[in-house]
């Protein structure tokens, strides 16, 4: 799908905004390939590799989470101040 | 159902929701605002939360009661198809970060106060904002009807009600007075109650999840015991359908089936009418980025609560509704008092949501039925009455369909509404990214999306009952997955393809209200509303 054309200022796609992206689609990749965790070897004490490593997870995808938002905070605070040093 | 009250338990359970009561009431004086007389206030806390605030509002209004009866109630039923909520709460994340913070800026820029406010703001089409909004509505109300089926299941378990021999009035009044309870301080303090009740929620819940998740295992004798006669009774022959039972794993065929419910829900989570309300009720940008790393702390915990299923197992409870399993598994293996803890847990954990989703049920009838069609010219002080009165009625409704209808068709209703929302989607997220598609192409692949998700669930049988199953074939793949994304493919594609011949033929394209810098602006940005109360003025706004 099209964007509309964004008037004065155009979005800018850098190398770091690139990386939050791929930070945020990893998790996709690895929680929808199902074949890839479901079995019960090597348990985990006692609890078995499908449900430990899906746990997991939750903090890998949490960790990348973190480091979108690192980046893309900053990113933000570039263009403000960017932009701020335009306006006056 | 054991016979007699716990009389420990019980105390401990009235003594929570007690303080808790005060606590609703007192919340309308908390970080109040000057002009407590609008929409903004009363429905969205002045939108005016932090971070912290936030994540406890969210936390509780996400992660239900029902939730924490029916996600161990489905493992303990079928074993690892019921997990499927671990991989949906990790992937609806990384979705919010991408979508929610610039439904942020643009509400904020132009004061919306739901998601169809947008809509019709951006496509410039109440006809689709009113659809939007009904899917909304129609799906929270069997949500919050289920939040009474856990009350419910506490107070069934702790003997409270009467058991089969009570009237009705004796059974169900325990419910009427929490209901009753939870309606008057939603009224009078709108969003802040569940705000400040949530703390109090959450709180239990971890300490509850803390407890049972080291205290029940070594009471058990370990995980490997555990999984040991849990993999023993999922082998075992269901003697309905004359398949084993569950397994510890899913299956080769099962996995499409995992992997699009778990995608197709984390999609629809953060649609529902209380999400949203919840997220506007922030104060910035950042606050709700800086949720998406916190918030899979609950995730972790859904985790280890769906393992109190395979606990149920080995402790050996039965029980006819597996509704009840970790209620009981709790009675069994607590002493007294601390069931009275849990207990109070997940029925606070009922309240909150129930409050916000009432309140946001409200929310969008006041902004997008009354004021879009009845009274244009409604003033912020009618339309907060309006909302106030509406939280009513939506709660009586969800108390009549428990009461009076079967506990399936709730269920069944909101297994639908998680198929509707989903149907949601192109417009409301589409539209943040791009005004390309038509508003009547979106329409239009809105009502297909609906038809033939209600359509595909109603002709598919449950593991229970003859409809309202959840997965069937895809089309063109051959593969059992979540019906409501293949309804939402069938809405995209309808989308795409009527757009085309809408342009092509110029039909009439409506106004768009905002700009593209509306999407990324935030608080402290000129024309952004920040409606900080004086309490919290002088705070920075958000980094």
């Amino acid at each position: 799908m099209s964007e509309p054309p964004e008037g004065n200022r155009k979005p800018v796609v850098t190398i770091p905004l690139v990386v939050a992206g791929v930070c945020l689609a990893i998790p996709f990749a690895a929680m929808l390939w199902v074949g890839s965790y479901s079995r019960v070897e090597p348990a985990f004490i006692g609890i078995p590799f499908f449900y430990w490593y899906q746990m997991l997870w939750v903090v890998i995808s949490t960790l990348l989470t973190v480091v979108a938002y690192t980046i893309v905070r900053r990113h933000e605070r570039t263009v403000r101040a960017h932009r701020g040093g335009e306006e006056q | 159902m054991k016979n007699g009250v716990n009389g420990v338990a019980l105390a401990v359970f009235i003594f929570f929701f007690l303080a808790v009561t005060v606590m609703g009431f007192v919340a309308s004086r908390w970080r109040r605002a000057e002009n407590a007389d609008s929409l903004d206030e009363w429905g969205l806390g002045g939108r005016s939360f932090g971070t912290w605030v936030t994540w406890f509002l969210l936390g509780g209004d996400l992660y239900t009661a029902y939730t924490f009866v029916a996600v161990p109630a489905a493992v303990y039923a079928g074993g690892a198809a019921g997990f499927f909520a671990v991989p949906y709460t990790i992937l609806c994340y990384p979705l919010v970060f991408t979508f929610l913070p610039r439904l942020w800026s643009v509400a904020h820029k132009h004061g919306y106060v739901t998601s169809s406010d947008f809509v019709r703001g951006r496509f410039g089409s109440k006809g689709l904002s009113l659809a939007l909004a009904l899917t909304g509505i129609l799906a929270t109300m069997p949500y919050i009807a289920l939040q009474l089926v856990g009350i419910q299941a506490v107070l069934d378990v702790m003997g409270v009600g009467g058991g089969a021999n009570a009237n009705w009035f004796v059974k169900d009044l325990p419910l009427l007075i929490a209901f009753g309870v939870l309606a008057a301080y939603t009224y009078s303090s709108g969003l802040r109650a569940p705000a400040l009740i949530a703390f109090v929620k959450d709180a239990l819940i971890y300490i509850v999840i803390i407890v049972a998740i080291i205290y029940i295992p070594v009471k058990l004798g370990g995980f490997e015991h555990i999984f040991a006669k849990a993999g023993h009774a999922f082998a075992a022959e269901n003697p309905a359908t004359g398949k084993p039972r569950g397994s510890l794993v899913t299956a080769p065929q099962a996995q499409w089936a995992y992997a699009t419910l778990a995608l197709g829900s984390a999609m629809a989570l953060f649609l529902y009418p209380h999400s949203v309300t919840a997220v506007l009720s922030s104060r910035s940008r950042n606050v709700i980025r800086r949720n998406t790393t916190i918030l899979p702390l609950y995730s972790l915990m859904l985790g280890l609560l769906a393992m109190l299923g395979f606990m149920a197992i080995a402790a050996d409870v039965k029980v006819k509704n597996g509704q009840l399993a970790i209620p009981q598994l709790f009675a069994d293996v607590f002493p007294d008092w601390f069931t009275g803890v849990a207990f109070a847990a997940i029925g606070i954990g009922a309240l909150v949501p129930a409050a916000i989703m009432s309140i946001a049920a409200a929310n969008l009838f006041t902004r997008n039925i009354y004021k879009d069609f009845l009274r244009p010219d409604a003033s912020p002080a009618q339309e907060a009455k309006v909302s106030k009165i509406a939280s009513l009625l939506v709660k009586v409704g969800a108390l009549a369909f428990v009461l009076t209808m079967d506990k399936t068709v709730a269920i069944n209703f909101q297994l639908l509404g998680g198929i509707w929302i989903l149907q949601t989607v192109p417009a409301l997220v589409g539209g943040l990214f791009t005004r390309w598609c038509h508003r009547w192409a979106l329409l239009a692949g809105w009502a297909a999306g609906m038809t033939y998700g209600t359509w595909r669930a109603y002709d598919t049988p449950s593991a229970t009952q003859d409809h309202f199953g959840n997965t069937n074939l895809i089309p063109f793949i051959g593969e059992k997955g979540y019906i409501g994304l293949t309804a939402f493919a069938l809405n995209v594609l309808v989308v795409i393809v009527a757009t085309f011949v809408l342009r092509a033929v110029k039909a009439p394209d409506g106004v768009d209200q905002t700009k593209p810098s509306d999407y990324t602006a935030d608080a402290g940005d000129p024309g952004v509303r920040t409606e900080l109360p004086p309490a919290t003025a002088g705070a920075p706004a958000g980094h």
